[in-house]
């Protein structure tokens, strides 16, 4: 009878059980908290910390600015400058594209690769554009990916961008108010507080919204270095981005980047509140129309036709 | 009845009368602002999102130019002379034309046998002498017979092709760089003969920039 005595000294079983299980949790618990202590690697106090772009004093906004101009210079070796730009009273910026003059040539995706600081092996750009058979606006069958010379027969070619809609689904669907319209009708993105979860991404019906899958790569040589803070500046992996009509060219006084290189001119852009800017002659005087009207979306992007 | 009995009587009559309505009417405020917040936060944007009307609109002051990019010359035709610094010369249409006597029917550079044999004209019906000016060729003439220099060549063209000629006047028509806003900077606009060869005037066709050619993702069903 003594060898059950509970009272023996050594380690029974059950003691053992409650060790092993909880050794088990703790490295299970460790295991699951380590994406946690990685994420907090690339990322500094500053930056943790930082406030709501629209909650940001003078100050502060300089302090982000300057951080983020050493982080461009550590990361990248880039010498580049970060403002904000804010909107001209009394403008509300509207876009046109004249699709029968329109070659298909995407030397505005390229522009806006160049200007917006795109991830180079990406290729990635703002600008998506679709090749569709004349006489049809099938968006479903049009080809983003064509290649060869173009214009081809019996195809038009309608670049895609972000519309600036007055009633963008996108900023309804965040969660965290990270993206909203500026006064002068501009849908921004705070890179620093998105969260990446790409609702807006799916909300769009124009499938305006990127997601930064990797870090950014380009040559320091090759970063345009007059950057935005709402616009072009580098954005980090794992936010979503956008087209922003060039905000840090355009508040500036400034056409947009796609709409220089654009070797047609099937591109106007203007103040739709000015009624003697070529944008509202463009609203006035063309057959006029925007993409997924019923979706209700409002946009401020337009297509139009010659006669 | 002593005070405990009371006291409990006190708190049932209380119950009945008192903390059933201020609780109800609790529950309903409650309830009517969660709703109105939930409203405000998810329908209003719909309905929302009304240009600001108080603000003026803004209309800037032309301060800056818009400039012909680049500004169209009259011609020269190179030669295979050489001059004594080893330059191609070259010469200005005056110089072989005066002494030739225009013909008005040519119309391809193949008819010819000295000069601009490898012009191809592609450019509806029109002969040489539509647009160049048999009385100098230095000069074009527009259909009225009146003289203009090459540097009114948008005149010309505007001519025949008026819509494009509107267009461009109103700025849809045309590359352009600058300033949209032209109190604050200057722009400079193509002329008609930056991306159209008046002899074979249709764009040609360019091989596609290889960006954003990315399809959307495909869908998984």
């Amino acid at each position: 009878m003594s060898d059950s005595n509970p009272l023996k000294p050594g380690v029974s079983r059950r003691t053992a059980v409650k060790a092993l299980g909880a050794t088990l949790g703790a490295a299970a618990f460790a295991k699951a908290i380590a994406p946690l202590t990685d994420w907090a690697k690339d990322q500094s106090v500053d930056d943790f910390l930082q406030k709501h772009y629209k909650e940001l004093d003078a100050e502060a906004k300089e302090k982000v600015f300057r951080r983020l101009e050493a982080e461009t210079k550590e990361q990248y070796g880039a010498d580049v400058t970060i403002n904000d730009p804010q909107a001209i009273p009394g403008t509300k910026f509207g876009y046109a594209l004249n699709l029968s003059i329109c070659v298909g040539c995407r030397k505005c995706a390229e522009a806006c690769h160049i200007e917006n600081n795109h991830d180079r092996k990406s290729k990635n750009s703002y600008i998506r554009v679709l090749e569709m058979d004349k006489g049809s606006l099938d968006l479903e069958n049009g080809r983003a990916n064509y290649d060869g010379p173009v214009p081809k027969k019996n195809k038009f070619y309608m670049p895609v961008q972000c519309h600036q809609c007055d009633a963008p689904p996108c900023v309804d669907v965040c969660p965290v108010e990270a993206t909203w319209k500026e006064p002068d009708g501009i849908v921004a993105i705070d890179y620093n507080w998105c969260i990446g979860c790409r609702y807006c991404e799916a909300a769009c019906p124009y499938h305006a919204r990127r997601f930064n899958w990797e870090k950014p790569q380009i040559p320091k040589e090759e970063i345009t270095p007059v950057q935005g803070y709402l616009s072009n500046r580098l954005r980090p992996q794992g936010v979503m981005e956008k087209c922003t009509f060039c905000m840090h060219r355009t508040r500036e006084g400034r056409m947009p980047a796609c709409l220089e290189a654009c070797p047609t001119g099937a591109r106007v852009f203007g103040n739709l509140l000015d009624p003697s800017s070529e944008i509202r002659w463009v609203l006035e005087n063309k057959r006029v129309f925007v993409l997924k009207e019923d979706v209700g979306t409002k946009p401020n992007f337009f297509y139009f036709f010659d006669e | 009845m002593n005070i405990k009995d009371r006291s409990v009587i006190f708190l049932s009559i209380v119950k009945s009368s008192v903390i059933i309505p201020i609780a109800a009417a609790g529950i309903l405020i409650a309830t009517t602002s969660l709703a109105y917040w939930i409203y405000q936060r998810s329908f209003v944007p719909f309905h929302g999102h009304e240009a600001q009307s108080e603000v003026a609109p803004y209309i800037p002051a032309k301060t800056h130019e818009v400039h012909l990019h680049p500004s169209p010359e009259t011609p020269s035709v190179s030669t295979d002379l050489k001059n004594f610094k080893g330059q191609t010369v070259e010469l200005s249409c005056a110089n072989c034309h005066s002494t030739k006597t225009p013909n008005r029917d040519l119309r391809e550079g193949a008819d010819l046998k000295d000069f601009h044999q490898d012009l191809t004209v592609a450019h509806g019906n029109l002969s040489c002498l539509s647009c160049h000016d048999s009385e100098n060729y230095d000069n074009l003439h527009l259909a009225d017979g009146t003289s203009i220099p090459f540097s009114d060549t948008k005149l010309l063209c505007a001519q025949c092709h008026g819509p494009q000629h509107r267009d461009y006047e109103h700025g849809s028509h045309g590359g352009m760089t600058g300033y949209w806003d032209l109190s604050r900077g200057p722009r400079v606009r193509n002329t008609c003969t930056v991306c159209h060869d008046p002899h074979a005037p249709a764009y040609p066709q360019v091989l596609p920039a290889p960006f954003g050619a990315r399809e959307p993702a495909p869908e998984h069903h």
